[in-house]
């Protein structure tokens, strides 16, 4: 059998390299080889965004990407938003909003919302709905994850640096 | 099954064309890595465009615009030039997913992916967009409306690849858009769509007209009566509600969960008089 394709990457600012079968997603590989488990799958069919990961300064659905796709690649995920112990005010938001309740789909929420603040620090509830429509959450409703987004661009604009 | 990333467009066709099992071209992969998942296509290569640079830019140039078949649609909402020119086109091409598709999605794919129901697709042949192919036998441009055969099926030949879309520059006094309905605002697929592009005389009457629906028949359809209707007018009621009796018996829809034969032919003509009357505007007139 083959032994993979070797592919280099760069996740959360770590180089990361690893061998993928041309057939598996980035999702599988982020899991399965790497242990990073916050992307989740949901659909595997880029419909609900569990997945969402940011490659090359996009958000992307990690089902719809190969692994072998992610060559000379930038890819942020979850598991970078934190600093140590230091949430990450989106993380923080989340928790105090309760923004989250059976939890599947929060990295996808967190890193969506990231990638949304980044373009946009400053947006209006219609502008996160929209950002956030790639998004599914069958338990909150949506309005404290929109309300935990307000909150966190606001402390995110106030900030003395960069999240 | 093998993932081979090509630096050229030539190696790309010389792949495709010698390949002895099931190819498949991987642009955007919004489409065909979830036809991978669910088990109707086994390719046994994919070759991913991506890496070849003559593909991933948006140009402008005297003669119009060229999108590289590896541009995905956010791009072309980013590209402050292209919605001046093709908001009805940009406006088509952003509504195809979410923001997460919108990173990866692109317009060839969109239109080698051959769904009647195709967002970007009515705005292209609305504006009399023209697709570049590349293949074993050279290079040849179509227009948008000859790529599409059926659902699913498209004219290419064996080893053939579209590696561009050609729009041209926009006219004076011209202006195009699109319109679909959903029962969602996002994240959904159109139940029955519309785009017109039209070009004014000095006096603010219609002096050349394109009219194409979407999920109206089993491809995108030109609907060359209507455009007909919109010429010589300046889009008075009594033009729109012809233009909406033409479209409306233009259709040859289907039935399904997402809406009746009936309700397609209803909503194609109101569709069709909302986006004139937006393409109207655009071009300058109120």
């Amino acid at each position: 059998m083959m032994a993979g394709i070797a592919v280099s990457t760069n996740i959360n600012s770590d180089n990361a390299e690893f061998l993928c079968h041309a057939d598996e997603t980035l999702l599988d590989v982020l899991r399965d080889r790497l242990g990073l488990m916050g992307a989740k799958e949901g659909c595997g069919t880029g419909d609900c965004g569990a997945c969402s990961i940011i490659l090359d300064d996009r958000l992307v659905c990690s089902c719809l990407v190969l692994g072998a796709e992610a060559e000379g690649g930038r890819i942020e995920t979850v598991e970078g938003m934190a600093q140590g112990d230091q949430l990450h005010p989106l993380q923080q938001k989340f928790l105090e909003h309760a923004a989250l309740q059976c939890g599947i789909c929060t990295p996808g929420f967190l890193i969506a919302a990231k990638d949304l603040l980044a373009k946009n620090p400053d947006p209006t509830e219609e502008e996160i709905r929209f950002g956030l429509a790639g998004n599914l959450c069958r338990c909150t409703g949506y309005d404290k994850i929109v309300r935990a987004v307000q909150d966190a661009a606001g402390v995110m604009r106030g900030a003395d640096h960069e999240f | 099954m093998r993932y081979i990333r090509p630096s050229s467009i030539e190696d790309a066709v010389g792949l495709l064309a010698e390949a002895s099992g099931k190819a498949a071209v991987l642009a955007g992969g919004s489409d065909l890595l979830v036809r991978m998942k669910g088990g109707f296509i086994e390719p046994e290569l994919i070759i991913d465009i991506k890496a070849i640079d003559a593909l991933r830019h948006i140009t402008e140039s005297e003669d119009g615009f060229v999108i590289g078949a590896a541009v995905p649609c956010a791009v072309l909402g980013e590209n402050a030039a292209l919605r001046r020119a093709w908001p009805g086109v940009v406006e088509g091409a952003n509504l195809i997913g979410s923001k997460q598709v919108q990173g990866r999605c692109t317009i060839v794919g969109n239109l080698c992916n051959a769904s009647p129901a195709a967002d970007s697709v009515p705005a292209l042949l609305a504006a009399g967009a023209k697709a570049r192919i590349r293949g074993p036998a050279g290079s040849r441009t179509i227009a948008v409306e000859m790529v599409p055969v059926g659902p699913g099926k498209t004219s290419l030949a064996p080893g053939e690849i579209i590696e561009a879309i050609l729009l041209d520059k926009r006219q004076p006094r011209s202006g195009d858009a699109y319109q679909r309905f959903t029962p969602r605002t996002e994240m959904d697929i159109a139940v029955v769509s519309a785009a017109v592009k039209l070009t004014l005389d000095d006096q603010g009457v219609v002096q050349s007209a394109r009219v194409a629906l979407g999920a109206a028949a089993p491809t995108v359809l030109l609907v060359e009566e209507a455009a007909e209707i919109l010429t010589g007018s300046r889009v008075d009621d009594k033009t729109l509600d012809r233009l909406a009796a033409v479209c409306s018996g233009a259709c040859r829809p289907i039935d399904d969960k997402r809406g009746t034969v009936e309700f397609r032919r209803k909503v194609a003509g109101v569709l069709a008089k909302r986006v004139a009357l937006a393409a109207y505007q655009r071009a300058g007139q109120k």
